[in-house]
């Protein structure tokens, strides 16, 4: 996702939350009408938040073992583990959820805080209560209620630095469940192209598996995790098997006018998928359908039953108390606790893989944020899913005799191939959406529908100027209104004030939509992570450093969306009103990391000399070793990882315990 | 947005904090000691025998969400809040449909951002400041009284000057830079309260059973309906 930008009447859209069972609505509501005003929001705040939960309680209640306010285990860690998971995001979500459901003894280590969204998310809350209206500050630059803790783009105490003449951004959160708690939800399948890239166009790098080899593993993910989304049969744009996906919800107004406008255009305006319910799950048989013959099936079943569907209300980055959307803290850790096969440990922040003599991984070292003390925790196998770039400073700083450069690194490759989204966006103006009727546009708080990629013939034929292709996300409408609403305003009204300034407000509300490019990045030699050899971080952890060339494919990329969404806006009858730079890539660009979807630095690969890990995501050097997380992308398609590092995980975690069973690793 | 090395300064705990802070330490440290003892072959390995708090620590990069207080004080004085209410009710005045700037509590707002510690804030903390000191120098000038004491068409004669930028004179180059970033903050003032959302039409942030699309009124209007 991307970094909300100051903007005429936009605010920066994530995703949204869940639904409702129809007959207990109207009484929860907390009306923006209700919470009062200026500064004193406790007392709203005090009651929306339980009102809410207690309205939309599904019909049986949580399980002593999911309701899981403290996510955490009250027990010691243990002598040894089967599987020790490094991070609670996504990919140690699913990690340690998949490992912990075969039965394995999981500890899961976690470098922030513990978190729990039932009673810590701000469903209701409102821009009055918040300082400065919730508007972006260093500390919270996603405005003040969104879920990130101790996070953003600094991480106190923890910097990371650039080569010069790179401006890399790395976004980090210090909390359970990592950036899941507030990221997009948008779950787009990789499609078949995207597995092999280099065979079709010669550039970059092929994966050692195919769309094949991970589509049941999308299977199971969406169906775990609830994704909403139709099947539209477009080119490497993979459909899901009939009845995993949930109905996405009707789209808004201006998504119907975007479409509209874009039929003529060729481009395709299909619902968007995203990873919030719809309606309620079949809690019986997908947990049959998911683990037919596992008595740990019932923990999933159980805590599928606490997930309420979307009530079309509440930012999704805020994350959700009512478990509609997904978040590892809401979907993965607490049927995962329920097993009683996993222990949870917050604060506690991963330096280095342990080895033996032998070279294989015993364990890892962490630093007990609470008490900075160096401690140590045994396993017999070591999965890290910290993030890419994070499980890259992890592998390169397990510095050893046998291991000089490095764990896992004796081809060199550890931090190499990193690699973020493309993104780049235009704001236009249309003027048929002026003065639109009233009426409730916030829906799922994220986009309905999106455009994907619809030129892949052109760039085969060669008529396109860069190699990969891009989707876009647009958002508008009706929305809250936040801090900088009417930032720019000026520019359309000549400067008015007045009963006029009000009038103008009042029709210029809702009129503006924003479209995002998010694209492919072909990984270069030129990006990558390292290890700062001058900086520690405050745990005494040498820190990263980032190095970055964009290349022309990224560029021209870039510069092609600026034109695209300006002939949108053209063909919708509007103007744009942020700078369209159809001619200047460098300009038309964000900055590297800025769309938070960086991956690569620990790539995968079919032989040892070329890559880090094996097509199971185990490395070559270290066969009880494994990376879960972003780090093992070969290519980094259009379509947002989130969905992706989780199917691949979930592989992964198969194929260790398969072999953990037969004594392998 | 920062850079991602621009210095930052989370780290001062508050006393709160800081008593939470410790205590956790003081629960960590006594709860490592058995864990060490049985695990002496490592000598490392240790635990915690309750699970952490999940509770913000109140810091501003981990603030409680759902109890937020504004840790600065305000800085504006009587005066200048005085004329920043006269000239955000000029520019959102009561209407009869809505209420004044003044009335929604703008000029508090105006003031709980100006006096904010961050890089956005303080620039405009200097152009507000200055402006609410020009736009009283003017109003003395030109009519020899602060501009919260001017008529409502002496205050037009000023604010039409400064109004948009691009039209206005070389002189008034800084006061018209001045009035429109006013004016935006002003606007987010108001069109962030509940009074605000009424007046735009704003209906969300309630749940709802389902989510139906548009209204055929508003499909008619955007020349959608029937397709």
């Amino acid at each position: 996702m991307a970094s909300g930008n100051r903007g005429i009447g936009i605010s920066k859209n994530r995703c949204q939350a869940a639904l409702l069972r129809p007959v207990e609505t109207a009484t929860a509501a907390n009306p923006p009408g209700s919470s009062g005003r200026g500064r004193s929001p406790v007392i709203s705040l005090a009651a929306a938040s339980p009102r809410a939960k207690v309205a939309f309680a599904p019909t049986r209640r949580p399980q002593p073992s999911d309701s899981s306010m403290a996510f955490l285990t009250n027990r010691k860690t243990q002598p040894e583990y089967d599987v020790i998971v490094v991070g609670s995001g996504a990919a140690g979500g699913i990690s340690a959820y998949v490992l912990a459901m075969a039965g394995m003894k999981v500890l899961m280590l976690e470098a922030g805080r513990n978190y729990d969204p039932q009673s810590e998310t701000p469903m209701f809350q409102t821009p009055e209560q918040a300082p400065l209206r919730d508007a972006p500050t260093p500390q919270k630059p996603f405005g003040f209620y969104d879920a990130t803790v101790d996070g953003g783009w600094t991480v106190p105490g923890e910097p990371y630095t650039s080569a010069p003449g790179t401006d890399f951004m790395w976004w980090r959160t210090r909390m359970l469940g990592g950036r899941t708690n507030h990221w997009g939800r948008i779950s787009l399948r990789m499609g078949p192209y995207d597995f092999q890239p280099r065979e079709r166009d010669g550039l970059g790098l092929d994966w050692p598996i195919t769309y094949n080899d991970l589509s049941p593993y999308y299977d199971r993910t969406e169906r775990l995790i609830g994704v909403y989304g139709s099947n539209e049969g477009l080119e490497n744009t993979p459909d899901s098997p009939p009845g995993v996906l949930q109905p996405p919800p009707a789209p808004r107004a201006y998504e119907l006018l975007v479409q509209k406008h874009c039929r003529p255009l060729g481009i395709p305006v299909i619902p968007s998928r995203l990873a919030i319910l719809t309606q309620l799950l079949d809690a019986d048989s997908l947990s049959q359908q998911l683990h037919p013959g596992n008595p740990n099936a019932r923990f999933l079943a159980d805590h599928m039953r606490t997930r309420a569907a979307c009530f079309y209300a509440t930012d999704c980055g805020r994350g959700c108390s009512i478990r509609a959307n997904f978040q590892s803290t809401t979907v993965l850790i607490p049927p995962a606790l329920a097993t009683g096969n996993l222990d949870v440990l917050t604060d506690a922040m991963v330096r280095e893989v342990a080895i033996d003599r032998s070279g294989k991984a015993t364990g890892v070292h962490y630093i007990d944020k609470t008490t900075r003390r160096d401690c140590r925790a045994r396993a017999r196998v070591v999965v890290l899913a910290a993030s890419g770039c994070e499980s890259a400073r992890i592998l390169l700083n397990s510095r050893s005799a046998l291991f000089p450069d490095g764990l896992a690194n004796s081809s060199g490759n550890v931090g190499r191939y990193l690699m973020d989204t493309v993104g780049a966006k235009v704001i236009g103006q249309i003027p048929a959406l002026e003065n639109v009727p009233p009426h409730n546009e916030d829906g799922a708080s994220a986009m309905h529908m999106y455009m994907p990629w619809w030129l892949y013939g052109e760039q085969l034929a060669g008529r396109l100027d860069f190699p990969r292709g891009y989707h876009i996300e647009f958002h508008g409408g009706r929305r809250m209104p936040k801090a900088g609403i009417f930032d720019g305003l000026a520019a359309l009204t000549g400067g008015s004030y007045g009963q006029r300034f009000k009038e103008d407000c009042r029709r210029y509300y809702g009129s503006f939509v924003t479209f995002s490019g998010r694209g492919e990045m072909i990984p270069n030699d030129n990006c990558y992570c390292e290890i700062d050899p001058d900086r520690v971080d405050q745990w005494g952890i040498p820190v990263l450093r980032f190095h970055w060339k964009w290349d022309s494919h990224e560029l021209n990329q870039a510069r092609h969306m600026h034109g695209a969404f300006a002939a949108i806006i053209e063909a919708m009858g509007g103007k744009t009103v942020s700078p369209v730079h159809a001619g200047d890539g460098a300009r038309a660009i964000y900055r590297p990391g800025e769309i938070i979807h960086e991956v690569g630095t620990t790539c995968m690969g079919a032989d040892s000399a070329s890559s880090v890990l094996n097509s199971f995501c185990q490395a070559w050097e270290v066969p009880n070793l494994f990376v879960t997380d972003g780090g093992p992308f070969v290519s980094n398609a259009d379509k947002n990882p989130t969905l992706s590092i989780m199917a691949l995980a979930w592989r992964s975690c198969d194929y260790l315990t398969e072999r953990l069973k037969q004594g392998d690793l | 947005m920062t850079r991602p090395d621009s210095p930052t300064n989370f780290g001062r705990l508050d006393r709160r904090s800081a008593l939470r802070w410790f205590t956790a330490a003081a629960a960590g440290a006594g709860a490592a000691l058995p864990l060490r003892l049985s695990s002496q072959e490592e000598g490392l390995t240790e635990g915690i025998l309750e699970p952490p708090p999940s509770q913000p620590t109140g810091s501003l990069a981990d603030p409680n969400l759902l109890d937020p207080t504004v840790p600065w004080e305000r800085i504006l004085s009587e005066t200048e809040l005085q004329t920043a209410a006269a000239l955000s009710d000029v520019i959102l005045p009561n209407d009869g449909g809505s209420p004044a700037a003044s009335e929604v509590h703008v000029p508090d707002f105006l003031d709980e951002w100006v006096s904010a510690p961050f890089p956005v804030q303080l620039a405009d903390r200097e152009i507000i400041r200055g402006g609410l000191a020009w736009i009283n120098t003017e109003a003395y000038r030109r009519f020899e009284a602060l501009f919260a004491e001017l008529s409502p068409e002496q205050q037009s004669a000023i604010c039409d000057d400064i109004a948009h930028a691009p039209a206005a004179a070389p002189e008034f180059r800084f006061a018209a830079e001045f009035f429109n970033r006013f004016r935006e903050l002003a606007a987010t003032g108001y069109y962030t309260s509940t009074a605000g959302w009424q007046d735009l039409g704003y209906s969300g942030n309630i749940p709802l059973p389902r989510f139906d699309g548009p209204p055929q009124e508003v499909l008619r209007h955007l020349g959608l309906a029937g397709d």
